[in-house]
């Protein structure tokens, strides 16, 4: 299982916990430990990996997300992130981390309102403080990966479901993020937008990206090379379905059809 | 370049609820409008004063009769005597001339036309200079009228539109109170200083006027003027010591008459003014304030409703600084807006009088109101910024 790379992502005993007193919460907890406490989470994510976190609401998975994310904070346990203790930074720090090293694509799309697509995917390297040439360059060759360079001045509401979040899928990779992050990428589209985008996302592993997908439908978790189950803020089981260095299942089916 | 898209940003966010960013201007721009405005308002009314005292001639002294204080001692009037004491004094080098003088009122007809003049003056010829009035057309009265009480009488400007319209008055016949007077001659208008028109009235020989109105008795002023305007203090001196010699007075400090210059009278009426300007100012001040937290109460409102998209920013890693900057960004280019078109409209609105004072822009008040909107803008925009920028991007992005 180990491809000798440094994993990109390795928790150890991550607990995340909501209230205070009775009404304490483990969103998060692991296994129980000997004494009875949360002994917490651990996961270990390889570079090219393509995991898919799937667990019914309330499982604790988009706390997870949230987590891996840098959006919040564990309540305990450590999170090195492509090799550095996120635990430890302040909040401008976090700021460049999600900047840098993390790209979102969301279940609802969350594209900024009124701004064209080409924008929003300059967006993360304007905040880079990349210079505008090279910005439009380079969200220009996204677009166009995503399919989409035809629509780079359409703002949200003059594109579908499916355009939408492939404009979210650019904007997520065009900093060249050490991993992708993907909640439900595919919970509000229909069938055949689901395709398209989970193709984008295969592709992308493909040629390298790790991803993490956050889904609760067995179609979805069929792309991912691994399946984690989280039950209860437990993982329950870690299946392998590919080798981390192989293409994604859906790739390589394709190939052999 | 992050500052330059921080604009760029902020432009978009004003320009998606452009009804909302217009009514806040609105409220800023009425603001910078009414400090300009009314600043300019109270400072045209003092430099109306100042200018109509200073017509009256600054080294012009008037003496009075003190009103009686109520003790044994009824207070002595002011004779024709007194005047001509003060004339004839060979050591009071200070006293240029002298001019007693009695107001009366009366209605002045002319044919068919009758008009009541504000005041009807009998005085010297001397009166004219030391009060600065000149003709404009036709003479002054000569001492010779004043000698032989020649029913004789120079017309203001305001008087002599009343009553001859586009008539020339020189010459004609008129008639005061059943006395004929000659016009002789006509002022040069004043101007009104918006409490009384100077330019409203009848000047006739003094023992005319006592002849056909009040009698010889007493006077109501004698008009002195000073040698110049740095000797007025030392006429005031000479005068004191004189009357206090005709009136048997001894003690300087219960004088039955009151000498009080233009400069005093100038002062008190500038420090009127004054008190009004800053009462003007305060009212504006207020309304800028207002428009203030105008802004603040929008940005709040903008904030919550866009918290969502912070998040989405901050998930895109977008630093705490830039969403201040991006905030603070939008309300200070609604208060530079506002304020910009506040001072273009004081200044237009400058042009209008009101109320009959013109208003006379000051300069400093407009840098002065323009910097303070910029600077309400960024204070009340830092609250809401603030909030927006320590939103924790969890929170916001579940935001509904």
């Amino acid at each position: 299982m180990s491809t000798g790379k440094p994993p990109v992502i390795q928790i150890r005993r991550v607990t995340k916990s909501y209230g205070h007193g009775d009404a304490v919460v483990h969103a998060l907890r692991g296994p129980d430990g000997p004494d009875g406490t949360p002994h917490g989470v651990d996961l270990d994510v390889a570079e090219g990996d393509y995991v898919a976190v799937m667990g019914s609401s309330g499982s604790g998975k988009s706390t997870l997300m949230n987590i891996l994310g840098c959006l919040d904070v564990p309540t305990a346990g450590r999170y090195l992130l492509d090799g550095t203790d996120v635990g430890h930074l302040d909040e401008g720090q976090l700021a460049l981390v999600r900047n840098r090293k993390i790209g979102f694509v969301f279940q609802s799309f969350n594209l900024v309102p009124r701004t064209t697509a080409l924008a929003q995917v300059e967006l993360p390297l304007a905040y880079a403080g990349v210079r505008a040439a090279e910005r439009r360059r380079r969200a220009m060759a996204a677009l166009t990966l995503v399919g989409l360079a035809d629509r780079a001045g359409h703002k949200p509401n003059q594109l579908s479901g499916g355009q939408q979040q492939r404009v979210a899928v650019a904007r997520a990779l065009v900093t060249a993020p050490a991993m992708l992050l993907a909640d439900e990428p595919t919970g509000n589209l229909d069938s055949r937008s689901t395709e398209e985008v989970l193709g984008l996302i295969d592709g992308l592993n493909a040629r390298g990206r790790t991803v993490v997908m956050i889904t609760h439908e067995d179609e979805v978790a069929r792309h991912a090379k691994r399946v984690v189950r989280l039950v209860d803020g437990a993982i329950v089981s870690d299946v392998r379905q590919t080798p981390v260095d192989a293409p994604p299942p859906a790739l390589a089916a394709e190939v052999v059809a | 370049m992050i500052a330059w898209q921080m604009i760029r940003f902020a432009v978009g966010g004003l320009a998606a609820n452009k009804v909302r960013s217009a009514l806040t201007m609105l409220g800023v721009l009425i603001g910078v409008a009414s400090v300009i405005l009314l600043l300019a308002v109270g400072n045209g009314s003092s430099v109306a004063v100042k200018e109509s005292i200073t017509s009256l001639g600054t080294n012009s002294l008037t003496v009075s009769s003190a009103a009686s204080r109520g003790s044994a001692t009824a207070a002595k009037k002011l004779t024709v005597e007194d005047a001509e004491a003060l004339a004839s004094a060979t050591d009071a080098p200070a006293v240029k001339s002298v001019a007693p003088v009695v107001t009366t009122s009366g209605t002045a007809l002319y044919g068919n036309i009758s008009y009541q003049p504000g005041q009807i003056v009998g005085t010297y010829p001397a009166y004219f200079e030391t009060a600065n009035q000149k003709i404009a057309e036709g003479d002054y009265f000569s001492a010779d009228d004043v000698l032989n009480s020649r029913k004789v009488a120079v017309l203001g400007s305001t008087t002599a539109k009343e009553l001859f319209a586009a008539e020339d008055p020189i010459g004609k016949r008129i008639t005061i109170g059943g006395t004929p007077f000659t016009v002789t001659g006509v002022l040069t208008a004043k101007g009104s200083t918006g409490f009384n028109d100077p330019d409203d009235v009848v000047i006739a020989p003094l023992p005319t006027v006592q002849n056909a109105f009040t009698g010889f008795g007493s006077v109501n002023q004698i008009l002195v003027q000073a040698s110049s305007a740095d000797t007025t203090t030392e006429a005031q001196s000479d005068i004191t010591r004189i009357l206090m010699g005709t009136h048997a007075l001894k003690d300087p400090t219960k004088v039955d008459f009151r000498i009080s210059n233009q400069t005093s009278l100038l002062s008190a009426r500038e420090s009127t003014t004054k008190t009004f300007t800053v009462l003007l100012g305060a009212v504006a001040a207020i309304s800028l304030l207002v428009g203030g937290i105008g802004i603040t109460n929008i940005m709040l409102v903008t904030v919550t409703e866009r918290t969502r998209e912070i998040g989405i920013r901050k998930a895109l890693g977008a630093p705490r600084a830039v969403i201040l900057g991006q905030f603070l960004a939008e309300s200070t280019l609604l208060s530079v807006i506002g304020a910009g078109l506040g001072v273009l409209a004081g200044i237009v609105g400058s042009h209008f009088s009101v109320v009959g004072i013109k208003p006379v822009v000051i300069p400093e008040s407009v840098l002065g109101a323009f910097a303070i909107a910029v600077a309400i803008g960024l204070f009340f925009g830092s609250y809401p910024a603030n909030r927006a920028a320590s939103l924790r991007p969890i929170d916001a992005l579940r935001h509904e």
